[in-house]
């Protein structure tokens, strides 16, 4: 037994105890039961970060990779705790460092660090689609840690912890979610991962920045943040991305704000529990208002102290296929 | 030295043939077609029962690479990957490394082309210098060079202006532009059909109105001038209503479709390999209406020509990030199987109109000989076992290049021999 207390006490979902497949490239293909063993294994996860030693030995020489091809903080630094609190072997790549600059493409890049063996790659980078090309020429297991526009699993299991600890449950919950759909992988996967658990989502935006054919993701749709809001359970914010407007998505960030921006007699119109959320970086005055954001009903700091509990479980699950030390060894 | 098919099913849709007989080639070229012609002195290739016996197939939209590609394809490899594919004769596009807007480079193309001594190949010479879209190539020029055609294949001509001119000036010539649709504001940097698929893997779409805006645009430019507009690589359901609305009211427009615009969609992205670059090509698979359309104006006649738009890229290129791929997937060696398997043999359309498809149009759209079996032309004949079942394996492909999403399809369908000129230039193994 380790020193500190066994953390497997709490409840474990549906019978699966371990995830189908051996990457998290997106919440698609995940099944309930998945998505629910991620977030129960989190919980004793994010019992391990209140300890005063906030370690335990699951991933003892395992060796992880994380390769970022986009700039990140939050998540970057998120994996680096999650995996060093695991015990895992870890080491970071960012793009201004690596020889992707000398034109090295991606296949060569990841050929290279395979060689190096590592048993899990974190990879986030610019091109949907890119963490899929990695399975198909590498041995170890890949996490998405953000792919262009297409998904960020583990930032949409980070919100559904997030909004179950507050609400008990994501089934028929009503989700707004506002601002740059188009362009947003967080989006897709909470998107996905809400639908799969049964919340009602409703998605709202410039017309020009809604996703063609959205609607048959099962979401319903409207230009009025009003009518978003309105009863509203959970309501996400998310970031416009300044450097893809181009000059003709929106007219001006003014404008946005004037149009779709969160102020506190908006979310008046929401439940009087209503938690708002953003997965950062915000723009203050753009997509959200301060005072919303550093409000009452905000948990936007929280979803990033949930990210590591969540990011941890995601870890020990796909290591825990290769059979991982169990967390409370 | 004399050459005999026997007993095979003829079919000349430019002669209104259809029936069991034998051609008799002599000198490279048909000497007679009848029934129960004599052996004497002659090679004798017995044909099985139900083979087709039909002029060489036309491609009249592939991307040959040399000169500056070589990597990609040759217009050796790709002259043989035509004949391995049935089509005796091709047309190659201009965007080639430097692009080809002079007569030097439809020399040079020539020569190497005579020295392959394999298809026929057909310059299509570059509409504006450099396909830049600003200046007018050397048309007249690049006729006298040997040029069929004038394309700026893989740009389109972006302002209406310069197309108003390039078709005077090509019609004054007698010769088509061949087109390619795409506003270049909506297609922006897309990389997938502006869909559910695209909008579910997180790919900038290109709708189908990028295409069939400059359709219509040409269209009526083709209506202004009189001259020809031949629409290449139609992909978009609201393209093929623009041809038709054209055709009805008279405008010399005809037009082609790729056999993977009317087999696959969109949906093909999000299958066993999600993000294959193999299903990545300008125009996109489009959504099940799209392809629909399609198969439609194949049907009805509205579709001339079934081209592949053979366009060889280096598995190098291919083995990157989907939107950082290259557009482009070969056609010349799968052609005869997809259509015979999905066109044919589908019931969509007979064995006539496909060969109308594959070889009497094509020549007829850019007035290339060929396409007839005529008495006295040369024998350029494509023999098809349309029974044959085969598997697409593009190790055994003689283009330099593998990217295909067909690979390991089984279709029904395959080309037994190709003779251009009389003389047996691929033979399929049994």
């Amino acid at each position: 037994m380790n020193v500190d207390a066994p953390v497997t006490e709490t409840p474990v979902t549906a019978g699966i105890k371990e995830l189908k497949s051996r990457h998290l490239l997106g919440i698609a293909g995940l099944e309930a039961a998945e998505i629910s063993l991620i977030l129960d294994t989190a919980e004793a996860m994010k019992e391990i970060g209140n300890r005063a030693i906030k370690k335990v030995p699951a991933l003892r020489g395992r060796t992880v990779v994380n390769l970022f091809f986009e700039p990140s903080t939050r998540t970057r630094t998120s994996f680096e705790i999650a995996e060093k609190r695991l015990s895992a072997d870890t080491l970071s790549i960012a793009t201004a460092t690596s020889s992707v600059t000398k034109g090295e493409s991606l296949i060569d890049t990841v050929r290279n660090i395979e060689a190096m063996s590592p048993d899990m790659i974190v990879m986030r980078h610019a091109s949907s689609g890119a963490p899929h090309l990695l399975t198909r020429i590498g041995r170890a297991a890949v996490i998405n840690a953000g792919d262009g526009m297409h998904e960020h699993p583990t930032q949409a299991l980070l919100d559904a912890f997030t909004i179950r600890e507050h609400k008990g449950r994501l089934a028929g919950l009503k989700v707004a979610i506002v601002g740059d759909l188009l362009h947003s992988r967080v989006l897709r996967s909470n998107v996905l991962l809400l639908r799969t658990m049964g919340a009602d989502v409703c998605l709202c935006g410039p017309a020009t920045l809604m996703p063609p054919a959205v609607g048959r993701f099962g979401v319903s749709t409207t230009s009025s943040i009003d009518e978003a809001v309105e009863g509203a359970d959970v309501v996400m914010m998310l970031r416009i991305q300044q450097e893809r407007m181009h000059g003709h998505f929106i007219p001006s960030l003014r404008e946005y704000f004037a149009l779709f921006g969160l102020t506190p007699e908006r979310l008046r119109r929401a439940r009087a529990d209503v938690i708002v959320m953003h997965p950062g970086p915000m723009n203050r005055g753009v997509e959200i208002d301060s005072e919303v954001a550093d409000g009452p009903y905000s948990v936007i700091l929280e979803q990033v102290s949930n990210g590591v509990a969540v990011r941890m479980a995601v870890l020990y699950l796909l290591a825990g296929r290769d059979s991982a030390e169990p967390i409370d060894a | 030295m004399k050459v005999l098919l026997k007993g095979g099913r003829v079919i000349d849709p430019s002669a209104g043939r259809d029936g069991e007989f034998d051609v008799l080639i002599d000198e490279g070229r048909v000497a007679l077609i009848d029934r129960d012609l004599p052996r004497d002195g002659c090679e004798v290739f017995e044909l099985k029962k139900g083979w087709i016996v039909a002029p060489g197939l036309i491609d009249i939209h592939v991307h040959l690479r040399e000169p500056g590609q070589e990597h990609k394809e040759t217009i050796a490899s790709g002259a043989a990957a035509a004949v391995a594919g049935g089509f005796t004769a091709l047309a190659c596009m201009p965007n080639t490394e430097p692009v080809n807007d002079h007569a030097g480079i439809t020399q040079f193309i020539l020569k190497k082309a005579a020295e392959a001594n394999l298809a026929r190949v057909y310059p299509i010479g570059a509409v504006s210098l450099g396909s830049k879209g600003e200046q007018l190539a050397e048309l007249g020029e690049q006729k006298s060079a040997g040029c069929v055609a004038f394309s700026d294949d893989g740009k389109p001509v972006a302002t209406a202006l310069l197309m108003r001119r390039a078709l005077e000036y090509a019609g004054m010539l007698g010769m088509p532009i061949v087109d390619h649709c795409e506003d270049p504001s909506l297609k922006a940097d897309g990389v997938a059909h502006e869909g559910f698929y695209a909008s579910a893997l997180g790919l900038r779409g290109i709708p189908g109105v990028a295409e069939s805006l400059m359709v219509e645009r040409d269209v009526s430019l083709a209506e202004l001038t009189g001259a020809h507009v031949h629409i290449c690589h139609m992909s978009a359901r609201q393209s093929l209503r623009a041809v038709r609305a054209g055709k009805e009211r008279g405008v010399r427009v005809t037009c082609e479709v790729a056999p993977h615009h009317f087999i696959l969609t969109d949906e093909a992205l999000d299958g066993p390999i999600k993000y294959d670059t193999n299903l990545k090509m300008n125009p996109p698979l489009r959504e099940g209406a799209d392809r629909d359309a399609m198969l439609e104006g194949i049907a009805d006649g509205t579709v001339d020509v079934i081209a592949t738009d053979h366009a060889p890229h280096h598995a190098d290129e291919k083995m990157v990030e989907f939107d950082r791929a290259p557009f482009g997937i070969t056609g010349l060696e799968t052609a005869v199987p997809l259509v015979f398997d999905r066109l044919v043999h589908a019931g969509r359309i007979g064995v006539v109109r496909a060969i109308e498809l594959l070889s009497t149009n094509p020549a007829r759209v850019l007035n290339l000989p060929g396409g007839s079996l005529a008495d006295g032309s040369p024998a350029d004949v494509v023999v098809i076992d349309p029974e044959r079942r085969t598997t697409v394996d593009v190790a055994r492909q003689q283009s330099k290049s593998k990217n295909t999403p067909f690979q390991g399809w089984d279709l029904r369908g395959a080309v037994a021999f190709t003779l251009v000129g009389g003389r047996v230039v691929h033979r399929l193994n049994s």
